[in-house]
């Protein structure tokens, strides 16, 4: 466990989380959901739970890209990339993940172009730079990434470079959320809403979570102390028996989001009937694809794609860790099958994925302290 | 992916009105300010950058905080990373 001293407002942690058990009933459970796999990584880093009473479980959510893309749409992205001079583009994030036959850095190893880029419009100064190729910027991400891709496409049309396409895995938060909240298992409370997310969609998307659900949510921030702030938002609704939005990282989330982002995204994306998620499923308009008008840079247009489906091992229970009903070391392949070395399940693959967070932190402490006190299990 | 590294702009190109030159970590490179076109930000201001955009304009008393957590979180080599890479390929 971290010493709260170790944090960099130490007073103000200890006050908070004083706050934290003051307003948390010893007579109930309480269950909140942080939809963000960056709040999930800030949780572990920071060892938060150690400073939640026990009666305070946070649940890890869907909001990692990398996690809860399907196997089957790395197979499709790698199958058009290996067609005569192609460059499969994508971010660091990518690389590392397996598809059926491989991962892209695999693919490298076996002759494929691949390169990394940091931003979408670096796909695009390849393309410019390499007339002769066909660039393939392998896109991913939610809200937060969603626009910059638009805006490249918008930019790729406006220059006549056709060299270049997207092939498009953007999904969208909200549905995602209701996938959670509509499973006949769901367990629930409250959420802490994403944050970086927020920055483009703000919080009215939300309101239904309160109105409709009748569950609180707080958009917050990433540092310790936003998380335990947000936390003490929740219970004080809670308390006061109120649902509502709440945004607690108001110092760069605008209630009404980044209008020139959503224009961006409104201008290039519309939603898809349906999308797999990985170990949630099949969700309806939960996903972004090209429009029409920029058909000719949806790599989905111009290449022919397998449309490969892959199911995750039935071992793996990553649905159910997504919604909260098991934890990840309650899974059957946790740490055993299923590593960050050697992904089973979607929950394993980034380090914002809430296995590997938890494999990452907590695990490899409880197998230190095992073996520094020789206790047997 | 959620990262988001705040940096402070240096200079708006004439050339394109969309770029400017923006101080991240200490390291100078072309930020994409096309989605911000709404409320425009201008030399001397912080933005926070995600893939090479700038997402959203915050104070600087807020990005110190932003760059203080990259530090906390460990994600400061990852984010020096990521701005290197800009305009690389």
């Amino acid at each position: 466990m971290r010493y709260v001293d170790e944090f960099r407002e130490p007073q103000l942690i200890t006050r908070t989380a004083d706050e934290i058990r003051r307003l948390a009933d010893p007579q109930r459970h309480y269950r909140f959901m942080e939809v963000c796999g960056g709040h999930t990584h800030s949780i572990y880093r920071f060892g938060l739970k150690d400073l939640l009473p026990s009666n305070i479980e946070l649940v890890h959510g869907p909001g990692c890209p990398v996690c809860v893309l399907p196997m089957g749409r790395i197979d499709d992205g790698l199958s058009i990339a290996e067609q005569p001079d192609v460059i499969f583009a994508a971010f660091g994030d990518m690389m590392r993940v397996p598809g059926t036959r491989g991962s892209p850095l695999e693919h490298k190893a076996r002759g494929m172009d691949v390169r990394i880029v940091y931003s979408p419009s670096d796909a695009l100064k390849l393309a410019r730079h390499n007339p002769t190729k066909h660039v393939l910027f392998f896109a991913i991400g939610f809200e937060t990434t969603a626009p910059s891709t638009a805006l490249t496409l918008m930019r790729a049309k406006a220059e006549g470079i056709r060299n270049f396409s997207v092939f498009c895995n953007h999904v969208t938060i909200i549905p995602a959320i209701r996938a959670i909240l509509d499973s006949p298992d769901m367990r629930i409370d409250a959420f802490i809403g994403p944050g970086h997310v927020s920055t483009v969609i703000g919080c009215r998307p939300y309101g239904w979570i309160a109105n409709n659900e009748g569950k609180p949510i707080v958009v917050a921030g990433f540092e310790p102390l936003d998380i335990l702030q947000s936390i003490v938002m929740l219970l004080r609704q809670m308390n006061d028996d109120e649902k509502k939005v709440e945004n607690q990282y108001k110092r760069v989330v605008p209630w009404e989001g980044n209008r020139g982002a959503l224009k961006a995204m409104a201008e290039v994306f519309e939603l898809r009937p349906y999308f797999e998620w990985r170990g949630l499923g099949f969700i309806s308009q939960s996903a972004l694809r090209i429009k029409e008008a920029y058909s000719e840079w949806d790599a989905e247009c111009r290449f022919s794609v397998p449309g490969v489906r892959v199911t995750d091992p039935k071992a793996a229970q990553c649905g159910e860790v997504l919604k909260g009903v098991l934890k990840p070391v309650q899974c059957k392949l946790f740490g055993k099958e299923c590593t960050p070395e050697h992904p089973v399940g979607a929950l394993m693959v980034s380090s914002e994925g809430s296995c590997a967070a938890y494999y990452s932190y907590e695990h490899r402490k409880a197998a230190q302290l095992t073996q520094l006190t020789g206790a047997a299990c | 992916m959620c990262l988001a590294i705040p940096g402070k702009i240096i200079e708006l190109l004439a050339e394109d009105r969309d770029l400017a030159v923006v101080d991240i970590l200490g390291v100078r490179r072309r930020v994409d300010l096309g989605l911000l076109l709404d409320d425009p930000p201008t030399t001397g201001d912080w933005v926070l950058i995600h893939v090479g955009f700038a997402m959203s304009k915050i104070s600087e008393m807020d990005a110190l905080d932003q760059l203080r957590m990259l530090t906390d979180i460990g994600e400061t080599q990852a984010a020096l990373e990521e701005v290197q890479g800009y305009g690389s390929s």
